[in-house]
Formats: C-alpha cells, sequence, structure tokens
C-alpha cells in the first residue's frame, strides 16, 4: 500500500501548450493517503481519466512528478508501480474457472500455491463465490464476471493501489447495491489505497471517503460526501452532484443581504464581493422548504418521482427547482423559506464562505 | 395505437417472450422498465417489425402490421449507441429521413431548423456529429427519429451512455418533446428512477413477461405481485417471511425457512392489510419506509445490525441485516453508523406490502385507497 504525492502535475496531450486550456489536466498537486478511498467524479472529458492514467503510468505527464511513498516513479512502467486495475468491462478468462481466474494474477507472479489458495479462498469469500469457485467463467451474466474483475483487482495484497475505471458501468441497477457495498466492505476489510474514477455522483459518494471533483482539466474541491453536499465550493460542484442540482441564481449583496427581484435575503455575515465580481447565490432544492409564510413562490409543475416530489417554481423571476417529501402537502398559496445552513454566495463561481 | 394481441417469441427451446397484451395509445409514453434480459430489446423488436412473433399479432391502428416492409412501417428507432451519419453535417443527419421520403427542400428546411431548436442542436447544425459530445450526438439520432414523424418512436435504453449529469438534462426534457410529437413513445430502461422521472406508462418486464402495465407512479405505488415491486424499487425492496396470526405478522428467518421455527419478532397488520387471511406471506417494505426516528406515534421499530453506510449528499443509504435478510435503509442526511451496530429501525407500516405464496399482492385496491389517508 503507498501514499501518492502528485507533484505540480499538468498534462497536454498536444506538443506545444500555449495556453491553460491546451491542457487536459491544469495543475494538480495533491497527496492522497496510504489506505484511503478517493473517488475522481467529473463529466466526460474533465481530465479524471487523464488523471487516473497518470498515476497507473499509461501516461507519462507533461511536467511534475508523481510519487508513491516518497519515491519517484513518474518514468516506471504500470507494471513497476505494482498496481492493480479494474477497469468498466470484464476481463475474465472464460475458459478458466473461477477460482483459476482469481489465482491468476498471484500465480503469475509465482506466489506459492499454498498461499494462492489461502488468498483466493478469501476474495471468494468476501465476493460471495465460494460455491461458484469450480465454475467456469464463460456463460456467467454479466454482473458475475465483472465481480470476478473485481476479485483479481483485489487478490493481490502487495499493491500499492487499486485503479478502478467505471467498474459498474454495465451493471444492472441492483446488483450495483451489492457491489458497491461489498467494495466498501472490502476496503474497510483491507488496507488498500483506492482511486475510483465515476461520472455517476452516487457511486462517487458512496464509495470514497474523499471525492475530487474535475471540472475542465481542473480540480475544484475535495471533500467529504456531507461537505461536497453542503459547502460546494464552485457552482460546478453545486450544480454537479445533487438531483436536481442546487439552484444558482444572480444576486446584488449589500452588507449581509442578498438582493433578488424586489426580495431581501438574510446571510447572516457579510460575504466580500470584489467589484465586477458575478455575485450569485446557491441554495440546493433540499434547503428550500415550501410553506405558508416566507417569500412569495409560483408553482409551475409538480413531478411525483415515488419517494420524493419535485415541485419546478418560479422565485422572484428565477426558476428554481424544491424537493419534497413523499407525504407532503403544498398549500394553495405557496411560499418558500431559506434554510440558512443552505445558503451559499458565489463570488465569480467561486465560494464566498464567513471565513473568508 | 399500437397492440400487441397474444404475441410471443420463441427461438428453439428459449422462450424471449411469454404471453403478452398491450395496448400503446398515440401520443402516449410508455416504458419498458426490467432488468438485462429481461425481454425489452426483444420486445422493442417485436413493436418494430424486425422480428416477427411466434404467435400473436401485432397491430397499428388496426391493421396487422405482418408483412409490411420495415421501411413502410413508420417507425423510428433510437439505441444505446449514438448512431449517425459521420461524415455528414448535423443538419444532413437530421434532414435524411425526410430527403428520403422525397420531401421538398423548403419543408425540409423548415422541419431540421424545428427539431433543431427543441433538441438544442441549433448552434451545431453545420457541426460533424463525431466533433460533438456523446449528449449532442445522441440529441441529432433523437432529432432524426422525432423529424421524420413516424407514429411509433422505440428507444432502447437511450440514455445508457451518457453521463449522469446529462441524463438528467436529457430526462427532464424528453417527455416535453414527447408531448409535442404525438407519436407512441416506447422507451426502454434498466433503472426506476429513470422510469419514475419521464412518468407517462410503464411496464414491468420480468424473465420476458409483463408484470403489471399502467401509469407509472400507480404501478410504483400499487404493485400487484412481488416481482412488479421488486423492479420498480431502487435500492431494492427489503423483504421478509412472516406468518400473520389475527392482529400480528410473526416475522420467519427468511434464508433458513424452517417450518415451525420460533419466530422471534412481531409486527402489527397495519390497516390497508387487515382483511387478508392468517397464514404464510411475504412482506416488503421501500428502503425510505424503514427510519431512525418513529415516524408516527407509536410505529414499530426492529432490531438490526448494522453493515456499512453510504452517504449520497442529502441522503444515506445504511445496509443492515435483519436476521439472515439484508435490507437497505434510505435516511435522510448524513448518517454514518459504524458496522456491526445493534439499532433499532422503525418501519412506517402504513406503507407495508403483504405478497401471498404466489406472489400476488394481498392488498386490495379499496385498501390502497385509505393508505393515502391512513
Amino acid at each position: 500500500m503507498a501514499r501518492i504525492n502528485l507533484e505540480h502535475i499538468r498534462h497536454a496531450y498536444g506538443m506545444r501548450p500555449t495556453s491553460p486550456h491546451d491542457y487536459a489536466l491544469r495543475e494538480v498537486n495533491h497527496e492522497w493517503n496510504d489506505g484511503g478511498a478517493y473517488a475522481l467524479l467529473g463529466p466526460s472529458g474533465c481530465g479524471k481519466t487523464t488523471l487516473l492514467n497518470i498515476i497507473s503510468g499509461l501516461v507519462r505527464p507533461s511536467e511534475g512528478r508523481i510519487l508513491f511513498n516518497g519515491q519517484d516513479v513518474t518514468q516506471l512502467s504500470t507494471e513497476e508501480r505494482n498496481i492493480a486495475q479494474v477497469f468498466q468491462f470484464p476481463v475474465v478468462y472464460d475458459t478458466m474457472t473461477v477460482y483459476d481466474n482469481l489465482a491468476f494474477p498471484l500465480r503469475n507472479r509465482h506466489v506459492p500455491e499454498d498461499q494462492v489458495d489461502k488468498r483466493v479462498r478469501e476474495i471468494l469469500g468476501m465476493l460471495e463465490l465460494t460455491d461458484r469457485a469450480q465454475k467456469k467463467a464463460r456463460g456467467l451474466t454479466a454482473d458475475l464476471k465483472q465481480k470476478i474483475s473485481l476479485g483479481r483487482g483485489l487478490v493481490r495484497a502487495d499493491v500499492n493501489a487499486i485503479l478502478f475505471d467505471e467498474p459498474l458501468t454495465v451493471i444492472d441497477p441492483h446488483m450495483k447495491w451489492v457491489l458497491r457495498s461489498q467494495l466498501k466492505s472490502l476496503h474497510r476489510q483491507s488496507a488498500f489505497t483506492m482511486v475510483y474514477v465515476t461520472h455517476d455522483q452516487t457511486e462517487a459518494l458512496t464509495f470514497a471517503d474523499k471525492v475530487v471533483v474535475m471540472y475542465d482539466g481542473q480540480i475544484v474541491q475535495i471533500g467529504t460526501p456531507a461537505e461536497l453536499f453542503e459547502k460546494p465550493k464552485h457552482t460546478f460542484v453545486g450544480y454537479f452532484i445533487g438531483s436536481p442540482g442546487m439552484n444558482v441564481f444572480p444576486v446584488k449583496v449589500d452588507g449581509s443581504q442578498a438582493h433578488v427581484g424586489g426580495m431581501h435575503i438574510d446571510l447572516g455575515y457579510a460575504p466580500k464581493i470584489k467589484d465586477g465580481q458575478k455575485a450569485e447565490l446557491g441554495i440546493r432544492p433540499e434547503f428550500m422548504e415550501i410553506s405558508r409564510t416566507g417569500f412569495p413562490l409560483s408553482i409551475r409543475k409538480v413531478e411525483d418521482i415515488g419517494r420524493l416530489k419535485i415541485v419546478r417554481a418560479d422565485f422572484a423571476g428565477q426558476a428554481v427547482s424544491i424537493v419534497v417529501k413523499e407525504e407532503a402537502e403544498i398549500p394553495a398559496d405557496p411560499h418558500v423559506v431559506f434554510r440558512p445552513e443552505g445558503v451559499n454566495i458565489y463570488a465569480d463561481s467561486w465560494r464566498v464562505g464567513r471565513e473568508a | 395505437m399500437l397492440e400487441l394481441i397474444d404475441i410471443t417469441k420463441v427461438s428453439g427451446a428459449q422462450t424471449h417472450i411469454h404471453p403478452t397484451n398491450l395496448v400503446l395509445e398515440r401520443g402516449s409514453l410508455n416504458v419498458l422498465l426490467g432488468p438485462t434480459l429481461s425481454g425489452k430489446t426483444t420486445l422493442l423488436r417485436l413493436m418494430a417489425g424486425l422480428e416477427k412473433p411466434t404467435t400473436g399479432e401485432v397491430r397499428f391502428d388496426g391493421k396487422n402490421v405482418a408483412g409490411v416492409s420495415v421501411q413502410n412501417r413508420n417507425v423510428a428507432m433510437v439505441y444505446q449507441q449514438f448512431i449517425n451519419y459521420p461524415s455528414m453535417t448535423v443538419y444532413d443527419n437530421i434532414a435524411s429521413p425526410l430527403k428520403v421520403a422525397g420531401e421538398k427542400r423548403d419543408v425540409i428546411d423548415r422541419e431540421v431548423k424545428k427539431v433543431a431548436e427543441l433538441m438544442r442542436l441549433t448552434p451545431f447544425l453545420q457541426r460533424l456529429p463525431l466533433s460533438l459530445s456523446g449528449g449532442q450526438q445522441q440529441r441529432t439520432a433523437l432529432a432524426r427519429a422525432i423529424v421524420k414523424k413516424a407514429g411509433l418512436v422505440l428507444l432502447d435504453e437511450p440514455l445508457a451512455n451518457l453521463d449522469y449529469k446529462l441524463r438528467e438534462e436529457m430526462r427532464e426534457e424528453l417527455p416535453k418533446i414527447f408531448a409535442a410529437s404525438g407519436s407512441i413513445f416506447v422507451y426502454a430502461t434498466t433503472e426506476p428512477s429513470e422510469a419514475l422521472l419521464l412518468g407517462g406508462n410503464t411496464a414491468t418486464l420480468h424473465e420476458g413477461r409483463v408484470s403489471q402495465f399502467g401509469k407509472t407512479i400507480s404501478v410504483y405505488r400499487h404493485p400487484h405481485d412481488l416481482i412488479t415491486a421488486s423492479t420498480f424499487a431502487d435500492p431494492p425492496l427489503n423483504t421478509v417471511a412472516a406468518i400473520k396470526r389475527g392482529e400480528q405478522f410473526a416475522l420467519v428467518d427468511w434464508d433458513s425457512g424452517a417450518e415451525g421455527q420460533q419466530p422471534a419478532r412481531t409486527l402489527p397488520v397495519p390497516r390497508q392489510l387487515a382483511g387478508i387471511a392468517d397464514g404464510p406471506v411475504t412482506l416488503a417494505i421501500q428502503p425510505h419506509h424503514l427510519s431512525l426516528s418513529a415516524p408516527f406515534a407509536g410505529a414499530p421499530h426492529l432490531a438490526v445490525t448494522t453493515q456499512i453506510s453510504e452517504i449520497a449528499g442529502s441522503e444515506s443509504f445504511i445496509h443492515v441485516r435483519h436476521g439472515k435478510s439484508r435490507w437497505v435503509m434510505l435516511s435522510h442526511g448524513v448518517r454514518d453508523l459504524d458496522p456491526s451496530l445493534d439499532i433499532d429501525v422503525f418501519v412506517d407500516t402504513r406503507h407495508l406490502m403483504a405478497f401471498g405464496e404466489d406472489g400476488r399482492s394481498l392488498a386490495s385496491r379499496a385498501s390502497a385507497t385509505t393508505r393515502q389517508d391512513g
């Protein structure tokens, strides 16, 4: 297992980058703790796969160094870095049994057979595949094959890190629940450093201790799931995490009040907005409460999505979404209250906190 | 109107579609919801006329479509992979079905621009598809399906290859686009949340059978059988075997299933299930109807052991064991419970479902109504 340091990593696929936009990955400077579970989350083209490939050694960064436990591995190949990888599509040998598939990475490295057996049995147990150990992989469902791929990623005890590249994309929703919670248990039981790339917020938030949100070639926030939800540092994080995403609208900040469409929202502190900066207020749909008092609200549509309702409404001329519980009643003359802990102010898309 | 009348699809020893009857109205959005290999794609192909049913008939506006060539069937199809003509501009891609139909140039231009506006593709009309993002490429494929004004538009997991957030935006837009077009839409997906966001009607599919068909929200709220309830649950439905005796459900350890085993725990029979006969049942409850605090005064609780907590921002999924059953509880806010804790979870019995040994729901329609005010 290893602590991984990314030192001033930048990467451009073109030859002569001149502006920051030529970089697929702008500046990344970060330490990944030994034994931590991290997720790289962001939309297509945000640079998350580039970053993963730099860690695994598939891509050499244009600039910067990568260290494992303090040792520079920037020029080392994937094999030399001693890393296990799990990909989007299952990588299994159809003609081998489930057992032999799991044993393969160990036998390949000439691990003594008694140790192979011990480790494979452990993994079979954790993944609940013991009763299928002697079945050929051919003919297994995609879910089970991907489970074997996960097992192969986890079977070696001596790897520096395990990297997962969207491993649950091809899995049916119900099996995702099972595999996700098993992966999480496995992380608790082992001390592996795990890095998990995904565009799916639920996978990222539920898997990781720390989620790294990437946007346009840069890391916009690293935080716990709760931090990303409650205090998004950038409006992109507010938008990308949460369904629906955070409501963001332009405001005029005056002391400790935000003004929008004739309404005044008390902030409880005076955020510092510089002249010429774009001021916005962000509030998640979960922190707006429909009630009989508060600001007037005009409701356009209520979508019943089962356990929740999404209310699409206009507040002070701004389109907003509000989430209410299944049983909630919506008053005939609706108003809205902003829960103060959910109100965030942004200057040029970056959060201006109380502390700033 | 599209009618499937007693259709089946058998190849060799394998039955892909068991006898199926469905009536889809003009202007409706219909979701086929089920896991991989449940028969969604086969059903779509039968509707499209790409495959012939082994028995039964597919009728469009009362006419049997057997023998009508695919070109003359007035069907458009959109697949999971983004399929466009790579060497044509977005404009020409969208225009292609109209050109094939021999439409006049000014008509084509008007229609392409209208659909492009609807699909937010106007700025990209002169670009080649491969220079666009996945979402824009799939919108181009959708635009081509819509511009054709086909009576029947079939979509086979059209958003599966898109980023999560893009899917969310498309799901919001699609029902509006569908409503504006007047065609029959059939939309296959594996994701319950997608069906709920799209609305319309849903047919739940399981192993080649349609288990239930109706308004999406009412299939979700009032499943007729356990298969439908499970197919429509995400997180997965929590179930436990029980024996009803008078006013009580005695819970039985699900995995062991041992006859005559002493049931350790009970739940009171709620109002909506009061009329059912004594005997063995399967109880089911959705994850968000389990909670750490009482949902109403006197709500019953059960002792469980925690396994894993997953935090998803606004809510947490807490995996617990009850006897040998594994349950998921969906809790509001951030709840990070350590594994192996013994805790009590409250059961909102107002939403408790019960199914008989044949898997059929034991709640009558009348009691389903009282559940809402109960």
